[in-house]
């Protein structure tokens, strides 16, 4: 009992923050950025909806006046960029920064430096793109942003010009976390844990990482087009110039489709994890659903055209893009089967999360139900740009990452708070959620096949949608209700929610393995894993080697350590440092941000500075450290083994 | 179900095994991050190239309106200065690797008075050319792609340069140079991306 004390107050010495500001700004550990991601993205998901509440207010009743078509533009295009951008995307970030390394069995990510810089980057990013609010011109140009409505000819102005800096600058923090994300669960993986025995959901932040990797490059590549277009004269997409306004439609979906997949695996990775803990009983059919989201990540990247279906495209190339993006309804449908099995051969616990589960799965039948439709190209010639393709996505989009992302809320916040949400008060939050938002976007297939075209800031009297506006719009305020309740329940249970305890789920996964809220080292030695679900497959106990952590953990005489594993084996490697907190992530976001700046002002003084600033804090950023980690040159751990 | 397994498997007797503390290669965790960050950017260069040709596919001439091709004296010699100077760049990993300090040293040198030479031919190549950005599609897109290859070429020497300062500083020793290897290993990619370039851009409107 001595040395494990000894051990803790080691541990604890190394990695507890110094209080105070610089701590708290400079922080690296994994725990504090995940929650700050969750927070500030849960901050733009209010943003949003709340341009969403006003714009639905406009459409309560015909001709009303209270915000103009000007207007309406902006707030249609920033909320549907803030909820694509600066909400879903980095929540699910926020959630994975969270998990990732307690779900593995490590101490940190792979780059903890890195990911503070990736939170600095979208929280800067995020603000930059608001800050076009202070001089009334916010992007107008829709969430894809058409040429040539939004060249320099069309779209004069600053407002569009926030729009492709602001997502050039945050897709540094993606891309970085995705790389981070990658590193982190192929190479810091606890001893035994396999790549078969990988939780779904690493598996499924796994696969977003790559489609990451994949997909914001073509969306940076067209946005750097349009930046050279509009500041600099060149030409693109401009057919008097010999370009083409394809070019960006192409570019765009082919980043744009594959986004509702990065929204969506993780988001089905949280399913997977929640339908597990409470049918409590292991997930039915782990492969199928690790290759369904593979598959899903694959597959995605092949069906960008279908939002082109009305543009004049070949009818072969239709046929092929039709046909892909009907298989893609498979992997889904796989899903949906094997969470149903599981739920109906264990014993459900109809809590609040296995509540937005529940939620979930029906909202995302609906919507793949009016998503099967669309492949066949003449539906979608007739319902594209109405009403219905809202509420379509918004089926898709609510169902599929809002309700998963409750439910994760319901779920994890004891493991972050240490206490439970409230029951009750979760229970009026979802039902009002899941009320309120039927009520909003069911209408919406009725209002579009009626003929209501979408991105219209009012309509006539007389033409029969007043009725369905006006039960949306009610829709909307009961949805905003729950939400309100969601809130309430957070600070409410942070005063006085039921003490959670280590694992209040009886869940199987590593990062129930440690206290709620974990100690800032994670685990006070690292665990051992025996198979895909650690805590309920203990090995019998008092035999040598029973214990769910390391009897002589080799990271033990060390401080800031962790473990080092192969990529597919997830045998120990060998041991990597940790760095400590440090300033130099912010500066770089500062820096960044200076050069973003300066070239939406067109002060070039300034971008350049911000360059130079940015190299000299990469170089102070990788130079090696005046003192050296706590082992000497040449210096090996040992570890024990017992060979299988 | 893996319980009588790992019960037998825990009766036999613990073996020990070293870990090391200096992770290289493939076992490193920046190895794998410096691959996928080149993933990424082979992505950027395969959207900036499909542009390309997507454009070029709808004009009925290629340059259109009456433009020359791209004259190829600069562009291949600057082709023989990248590829010659990848190679010296693996030379003097070589050395690092046996513990030679000068040979690092010096390959570095050469490698980037080799690439630092291939951005003065470019700026050269800018400064002559009889066709502005502004012109039409062709010169945006001529100018945008070499344009985003040769900031690539300047990262690249800049990673190098401070990489360069640690070796003669005495930083590396033949178990530990993870930057080498890093810098090494985004250099190759850069060159490789200019034999893309150099196919598509220079070569490809003379087929
Ligand atoms: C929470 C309640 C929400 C409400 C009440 C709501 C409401 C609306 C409304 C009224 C529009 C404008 C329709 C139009 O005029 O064409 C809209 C558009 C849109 N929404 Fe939502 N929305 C919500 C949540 C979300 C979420 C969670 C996402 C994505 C994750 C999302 C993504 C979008 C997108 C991409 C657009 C299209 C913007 C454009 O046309 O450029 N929405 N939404």
């Amino acid at each position: 009992m001595a040395t494990i004390a000894v051990g803790e107050k080691r541990l604890s010495d190394a990695w507890e923050a110094r209080s105070g500001l610089i701590s708290l700004l400079g922080t690296v550990d994994h725990k504090l950025i995940g929650i700050r991601y969750i927070q500030t993205a849960f901050l733009f998901f209010v943003l949003a909806g709340l341009e969403a509440l006003f714009m639905r207010t406009q459409l309560a009743v015909p001709e009303n006046t209270l915000l103009g078509p000007e207007t309406y533009n902006q707030f249609f295009t920033m909320h549907g960029t803030t909820m694509i951008f600066f909400f879903a995307t980095p929540m699910l970030f926020g959630f994975g920064n969270y998990l990732i390394p307690l779900m593995v069995g490590a101490r940190d990510m792979a780059f903890p430096r890195l990911n503070a810089l990736s939170y600095w980057v979208f929280l800067f990013s995020g603000l930059f793109m608001y800050s076009s609010l202070l001089f009334g011109a916010a992007p107008d140009g829709g969430w894809f942003a058409y040429t040539p409505l939004t060249g320099a000819e069309y779209s004069p102005g600053l407002n569009l010009d926030f729009w492709a800096l602001g997502l050039i600058f945050l897709s540094i923090a993606t891309t970085a976390g995705a790389v981070n994300f990658i590193v982190t669960i192929l190479k810091m993986r606890a001893p035994g844990m396999a790549i078969n025995r990988l939780p779904l959901f690493c598996w499924a932040i796994l696969v977003t990482s790559f489609a990451v990797l994949f997909a914001i490059p073509p969306l940076t590549v067209a946005n750097v087009f349009l930046m050279l277009q509009r500041v600099f004269g060149f030409h693109f997409f401009q057919t008097q110039a010999g370009g083409t306004p394809l070019l960006w439609q192409h570019l765009f979906w082919f980043f744009g489709h594959p986004d509702v997949y990065i929204i969506f695996l993780p988001a089905v990775g949280i399913v997977s994890e929640v339908v597990a803990s409470f049918s409590r009983r292991p997930i039915l059919g782990y492969t199928l659903l690790a290759v369904a989201t593979i598959a899903t990540g694959v597959i995605g990247f092949g069906v960008w055209v279908h939002h082109m279906f009305a543009v004049g495209i070949s009818p072969l190339v239709l046929s092929i893009f039709s046909i892909s993006s009907i298989v893609i309804g498979i992997p889904s449908g796989i899903q949906v089967f094997a969470w149903l099995g599981t739920m109906l051969n264990g014993r459900p616990v109809f809590k609040t999360p296995l509540l937005f589960i529940s939620g979930f799965i029906i909202l995302f039948v609906l919507g793949g139900l009016s998503g099967v439709m669309f492949p066949a190209v003449p539906f979608d010639q007739q319902v594209t740009d109405s009403y219905f393709i809202v509420a379509h996505f918004h089926y898709v989009l609510v169902g599929g990452a809002v309700f998963p992302i409750f439910a994760g809320f319901y779920y994890w916040f004891p493991k972050m708070s240490g206490r439970l949400l409230d029951e009750h008060l979760g229970q009026w939050n979802f039902w009002l959620m899941f009320i309120g938002f039927n009520l909003t976007f069911f209408p919406m297939h009725i209002a579009g096949l009626m003929g209501m075209p979408r991105r219209v800031y009012t309509y006539e009297a007389g033409l029969g949608w007043g009725g369905l506006n006006l039960l949306e719009t009610i829709g909307a305020f009961t949805l905003a209700a729950g939400i309100l309740f969601f809130i309430a329940n957070v600070f409410y249970s942070l005063g006085s929610g039921e003490e959670a305890g280590d694992n209040p789920w009886n869940a199987s996964s590593l990062e129930w393995a440690t206290s709620s809220p974990p100690p800032p080292y994670n685990f006070r030695a690292l665990p051992v894993v025996h198979g895909r679900n650690p805590l309920w497959e203990l090995p019998a106990a008092d035999t040598p080697g029973s214990s769910l952590f390391m009897e002589n953990d080799p990271t033990d005489p060390y401080q800031r350590e962790t473990l080092a594993s192969t990529v597919l084996s997830g045998q120990p490697d060998g041991i990597l440092h940790i760095p400590a907190s440090t300033l130099i992530p912010l500066y770089l976001g500062l820096a960044l941000t200076a050069v973003f700046v300066g070239i939406l002002l067109r002060q070039w003084w300034l971008a350049g500075v911000g360059v130079l600033l940015v190299f000299g804090l990469i170089v102070a950023w990788l130079w090696p450290p005046e003192s050296e980690p706590a082992w000497h040159e040449g210096e090996t751990a040992v570890i024990e083994e017992r060979p299988a | 179900m893996t319980t009588a397994q790992t019960t037998s498997a825990a009766a036999r007797p613990a073996v020990s095994r070293p870990l090391p503390h200096v992770l290289s290669g493939s076992r490193s965790p920046s190895w794998w991050a410096m691959l996928l960050v080149i993933l990424n950017e082979s992505i950027i260069f395969a959207a900036l190239l499909t542009s390309y040709f997507y454009v070029r596919l709808n004009l009925p001439a290629w340059p259109p309106d009456g433009m020359k091709r791209p004259e190829l004296v600069i562009p291949l010699i600057n082709t023989a200065l990248l590829v010659s100077s990848s190679f010296v760049m693996q030379w003097a990993q070589g050395g690092i690797r046996r513990g030679r300090q000068g040979r690092l040293r010096l390959g570095m040198i050469i490698a980037l008075l080799l690439a630092g030479s291939f951005l003065a031919l470019q700026i050269y190549e800018y400064g002559r050319s009889e066709f502005s950005p502004q012109t039409n599609v062709y010169g945006s897109l001529f100018f945008t792609i070499t344009g985003i290859h040769g900031l690539h070429v300047l990262v690249m020497i800049l990673i190098s340069s401070v990489v360069l300062v640690r070796a003669l500083l005495g930083h590396f020793t033949a178990e530990r140079h993870l930057a080498v290897e890093n810098a090494v290993l985004y250099w190759h990619f850069v060159d490789v991306v200019w034999l893309f370039i150099l196919a598509s851009v220079y070569l490809s409107p003379y087929v």
